[in-house]
C-alpha cells in the first residue's frame, strides 16, 4: 500500500459524504475544524453554504431535508458553535427529520480538561438526537458516517451527531467506505403485522363513524398516495396534524383539514365523536388530543407508527401496527382490493356520519375585526390565492401567523409546508426556507413570519443575499408576540407582560443587506408587493403592518377537551 | 397498578451506554430503585439490571424507550417473583464484648458470612433476596450498623428462557 492511499480524517469525511450522495452542506468554521475547512477548500464535489449563526445551519439543513426528502448535513465547530446548534438538532429530533450534524471537538488528549471551546457534545445532545458518536480513532470514521446516515434516515428519521476531535481530522488512514452497516441493536420494523392489518380492516369496515388522523409519518414515508386511495375506497374522512399537512389533498373528498388546538371545529368534533380513529404516523401530541382523559373515550383506536414508543404513550391503542406507514397502507390497500372490502361498508351509517360532519362544517371561526390596519388573515388569504398555482414552498416561524397559515393555506401535495411542530422553534422558518431554496431551487419559497420570530434569525438575510436564495419573507408585523399575547388576553386579564415588542425598520434593514424591502399598509398594496417580490432577483422582506389584537380561532385552551372550541370573541369557555 | 419491575438489558459494551440509559430514566421521569452493570461472559457485551417502579403503561414505555437506544440489544422485563433474583449486601457492624456473640448468632441465623474481623468491627456478607437483606438490616440495626452496602439486584429468567440473542 503506497503513501498515496492514505487520507486525513478530513478527506475521509468528505469522501464519505460524496459516497452518501451529499452535494450541499451548511456550516460555520471555527478553530478546531480548520483542517476540515482546508479539505473543503481543496475539493469541488460538495458545495458549502456559510451561514451567519450555527442554529441557522441546522435549521437550513432540516429545511433542505423537508423539501427534498434527503438527509440534511451541517457542520459546526466545537464549544459555542456546537452549543448554538442544539436548538436546531432538538427541532429535527422532535419533528423527525434526518440530519447528520458534524460538530468539532478539541483533540482527544484535551477532552475533559476544560480546554478552550470545549463542550461535552455527546452529553449535551444525548437527549435531543437519535444517536451520537465521538470519533476516537480515524479508522472508525468512515464506518461511523455510514452508520450515522443509516440511523438518521431509517426507522423514525432524526438527527445524528458526530463529534470530531481535532486530531482525528488530521490523522491519516486508508479509505474504504463500508457497503453495509452492522447494528445488532437497531432494526426498525417496516412491515406491519399481517394479523393486525386484517383486524384493523375489519374494524374500519364495520365502523359507523370512522375518521383518519394523518400525521408526519405519512409524509416521511411518502405514503400520501396510499393514504388517499385507502381513505377514498373505504370512505373515511381525513383530518391531519400540523406535521401531516399536505398528506391528503385539500380538494379531496371528505377532507376535514387540520385538527387540534387551532384545528377545524368539524375535524375536532369528528375525532371526538368517532367510533373508530385510524391514526397514521402521529404521536398524539397534546396539541392534537387536548385533555387526554376525554380524548377517544368511546372510540377504538388503530395506530400505525414506525416508532413503537409512539404507540400507547399518550392514547391507549386497541390495534397497534408497528411499521412503515407506506408498507402497512399498501398491504391494507391490497387486501381491500383483493377481497372487495369496500363493498362491506355500512353505507347507511356512513351517510349519516357524513351528514353530521357537514352539519359541523357550518360552524366556522369568526375572526375579530377592529381598527384601521390590515388584518393578517386578509394578508395571508391574499398571499395564498396569489401563489397557490406557483407550487410554492411555504415555511413559517412559530406563533399566530403559523396557525393562520396552517388554517388558510391548502396543500395538495406533501413537502410544501415547512414548519416547526414539536419543539415550536421561533427563528426556524427563515433559515429553513433558506435550506428549502437550496433543495428546491426552482420553486418560490415564502417564509411567513411574525415580527417577533423573524428577529430571532434575521442575520440569515446576508446568507440569502450571498447565495441568491430568494426567500420571500412576509412579516405579519403586529407589534406583539401575538400568540402569547392572545393567551394573556384570555388567561391573564390582559396583562401583556413582556409581549409588546418593537422592531427595526424592516424595509431599511432588508435594503442594508442588499435585499428588497417593501412595506404594505393597505389591502390594495398586497398584490403589487407580491408581484415585485416574485420578480425580485434578491431575497425579499415584506413588512405587513397588521392589527395588533387579532385572535387565532378556532381555539381549544390547553388541557380542555378537544371539542371545547372557541370560535369567536363571543364564545364563553 | 404501580409495581416493582426488574429490567434486564443486554447492551454493547462501549463508552457511554450506561449514561444513555440513566439519562433516559431521568429525562422521562422514571425512577431507578437499583442498578447494576458488568460485562457478560463475552466482554463485547454488558448486562444492566435495573429495578424500577411503574404501572403497566410506564413499564411498557420504559421497555420501548430503552429499545430505541441504538447500543441496546435486548430488553427483558422480568416480573417480580417469576425470575431468579439475588443481591449481595456488605454490613460493617460495631463490636463490643457484649455484642460479639449476638452478631455471630444473627449472622448464622440469616446465613451471612463473616468476611472481616477487627477488634472493633465485623464485616458480614449476605447473598439473598430483598426480604432476607432487609431482615438482616433490621436485626443488626439495634446492635450498631456502621455501613450497610447493597449491590443492587441481579436477575435471570427462570427455566428455558434466554435474554441472549444470536449475535452473529
Amino acid at each position: 500500500m503506497g503513501k498515496n492511499d492514505m487520507y486525513t480524517g478530513a478527506q475521509i469525511l468528505l469522501k464519505s459524504l460524496v459516497k452518501e450522495g451529499v452535494k450541499e452542506i451548511f456550516g460555520y468554521p471555527g478553530g478546531v475544524i480548520i483542517p476540515l475547512y482546508d479539505a473543503i477548500y481543496l475539493q469541488n464535489d460538495i458545495k458549502h453554504y456559510l451561514v451567519r449563526h450555527e442554529q441557522a445551519a441546522i435549521h437550513a439543513a432540516e429545511g433542505y431535508s423537508r423539501v427534498t426528502g434527503k438527509c440534511g448535513v451541517a457542520l459546526v465547530t466545537s464549544g459555542p458553535g456546537a452549543c448554538n446548534a442544539i436548538t436546531g438538532i432538538a427541532n429535527a429530533y422532535y419533528d423527525g427529520y434526518p440530519l447528520v450534524v458534524f460538530t468539532g471537538q478539541v483533540g482527544l488528549d484535551q477532552i475533559g480538561n476544560d480546554a478552550f471551546q470545549e463542550a461535552d457534545m455527546i452529553g449535551i445532545t444525548r437527549s435531543c438526537c437519535k444517536h451520537n458518536y465521538l470519533v476516537k480513532d480515524v479508522k472508525d470514521l468512515a464506518r461511523i458516517i455510514k452508520e450515522a446516515f443509516h440511523i438518521a434516515t431509517t426507522g423514525k428519521p432524526g438527527p445524528v451527531v458526530i463529534d470530531l476531535p481535532k486530531n482525528i481530522l488530521t490523522s491519516k488512514t486508508t479509505f474504504s467506505y463500508p457497503k453495509q452497516v452492522k447494528l445488532v441493536g437497531y432494526k426498525p420494523n417496516y412491515q406491519g403485522h399481517p394479523l393486525q392489518i386484517i383486524r384493523a380492516l375489519e374494524l374500519l369496515c364495520e365502523a359507523k363513524k370512522p375518521v383518519i388522523i394523518s400525521g408526519g409519518g405519512v409524509l416521511q414515508s411518502d405514503a400520501h398516495k396510499e393514504l388517499t386511495e385507502l381513505a377514498q375506497l373505504l370512505q373515511i374522512p381525513v383530518c391531519h396534524t400540523l406535521m401531516g399537512t399536505g398528506t391528503y389533498p385539500a380538494d379531496g373528498p371528505k377532507y376535514l383539514g387540520m385538527l387540534g388546538m387551532h384545528g377545524n371545529y368539524w375535524a375536532n368534533n369528528a375525532v371526538m365523536k368517532a367510533d373508530v380513529i385510524f391514526a397514521v404516523g402521529t404521536r398524539f401530541n397534546d396539541r392534537i388530543t387536548g385533555c387526554l382523559k376525554t380524548f377517544a373515550k368511546d372510540s377504538r383506536v388503530i395506530h400505525i407508527d414506525i416508532d413503537p414508543c409512539s404507540i400507547s404513550k399518550n392514547v391507549k391503542v386497541d390495534i397497534p401496527i408497528v411499521g412503515c406507514a407506506k408498507n402497512v397502507l399498501e398491504a391494507m390497500l391490497k387486501r381491500v382490493k383483493d377481497k372487495n372490502l369496500e363493498e362491506t361498508i355500512n353505507t347507511e351509517a356512513r351517510n349519516k356520519w357524513f351528514a353530521k360532519i357537514d352539519e359541523w362544517k357550518q360552524k366556522r371561526a369568526i375572526p375579530r375585526v377592529e381598527g384601521e390596519k390590515l388584518s393578517a388573515i386578509t394578508v395571508l388569504n391574499t398571499i395564498y390565492e396569489y401563489t397557490k398555482n406557483l407550487n410554492p414552498v411555504i415555511s413559517t416561524e412559530v406563533g399566530q401567523h403559523q396557525m393562520w397559515t396552517a388554517q388558510i393555506f391548502k396543500f395538495n401535495k406533501p413537502r410544501s409546508f415547512v414548519t416547526s411542530g414539536g419543539l415550536g422553534t421561533m427563528g426556524f422558518g427563515f433559515p429553513a426556507a433558506m435550506g428549502a431554496c437550496a433543495g428546491a431551487p426552482h420553486r418560490p419559497v415564502i417564509n411567513i413570519a411574525g415580527d417577533g420570530s423573524i428577529q430571532m434569525n434575521i442575520q440569515e438575510m446576508m446568507t440569502c443575499v450571498d447565495y441568491g436564495f430568494k426567500v420571500i419573507n412576509c412579516v405579519m408585523n403586529n407589534g406583539y408576540l401575538g400568540m402569547v399575547r392572545q393567551w394573556q388576553e384570555k388567561l391573564c386579564e390582559k396583562h401583556y407582560s413582556e409581549t409588546k415588542i418593537s422592531s427595526p425598520d424592516f424595509v431599511k434593514l432588508a435594503e442594508s443587506y442588499g435585499a428588497l424591502g417593501i412595506r404594505v399598509e393597505k389591502e390594495e398594496e398586497i398584490i403589487p408587493a407580491l408581484e415585485r417580490a416574485l420578480a425580485s432577483k434578491t431575497p425579499v422582506m415584506i413588512d405587513f403592518i397588521v392589527e395588533s389584537f387579532e385572535m387565532v380561532y378556532p381555539w381549544v385552551l390547553a388541557g380542555q377537551p378537544l371539542d371545547n372550541v372557541i370560535l369567536s370573541d363571543e364564545c364563553e369557555v | 397498578m404501580v409495581a416493582n419491575h426488574t429490567i434486564s438489558i443486554l447492551v454493547i459494551n462501549e463508552a457511554g451506554v450506561l449514561s444513555r440509559i440513566v439519562d433516559l430514566f431521568s429525562g422521562r421521569g422514571y425512577n431507578i430503585e437499583s442498578l447494576t452493570v458488568a460485562p457478560t461472559i463475552d466482554k463485547n457485551y454488558s448486562r444492566v439490571t435495573i429495578v424500577t417502579q411503574g404501572d403497566d403503561r410506564v413499564i411498557e414505555q420504559i421497555n420501548k424507550q430503552l429499545n430505541r437506544l441504538i447500543p441496546i440489544i435486548k430488553v427483558m422485563d422480568l416480573p417480580t417473583g417469576d425470575a431468579i433474583e439475588t443481591e449481595i449486601v456488605l454490613a460493617k457492624v460495631y463490636v463490643t464484648d457484649e455484642t460479639r456473640a449476638e452478631i455471630i448468632k444473627v449472622a448464622d441465623l440469616c446465613g451471612a458470612r463473616v468476611l472481616d474481623i477487627t477488634d472493633k468491627t465485623y464485616t458480614l456478607q449476605l447473598v439473598g433476596d430483598d426480604k432476607q437483606i432487609r431482615a438482616l438490616g433490621e436485626m443488626l440495626r439495634p446492635i450498631g450498623v456502621k455501613e450497610f452496602i447493597r449491590s443492587g439486584k441481579v436477575a435471570l429468567s427462570r427455566g428455558n428462557q434466554f435474554a441472549n440473542i444470536n449475535l452473529d
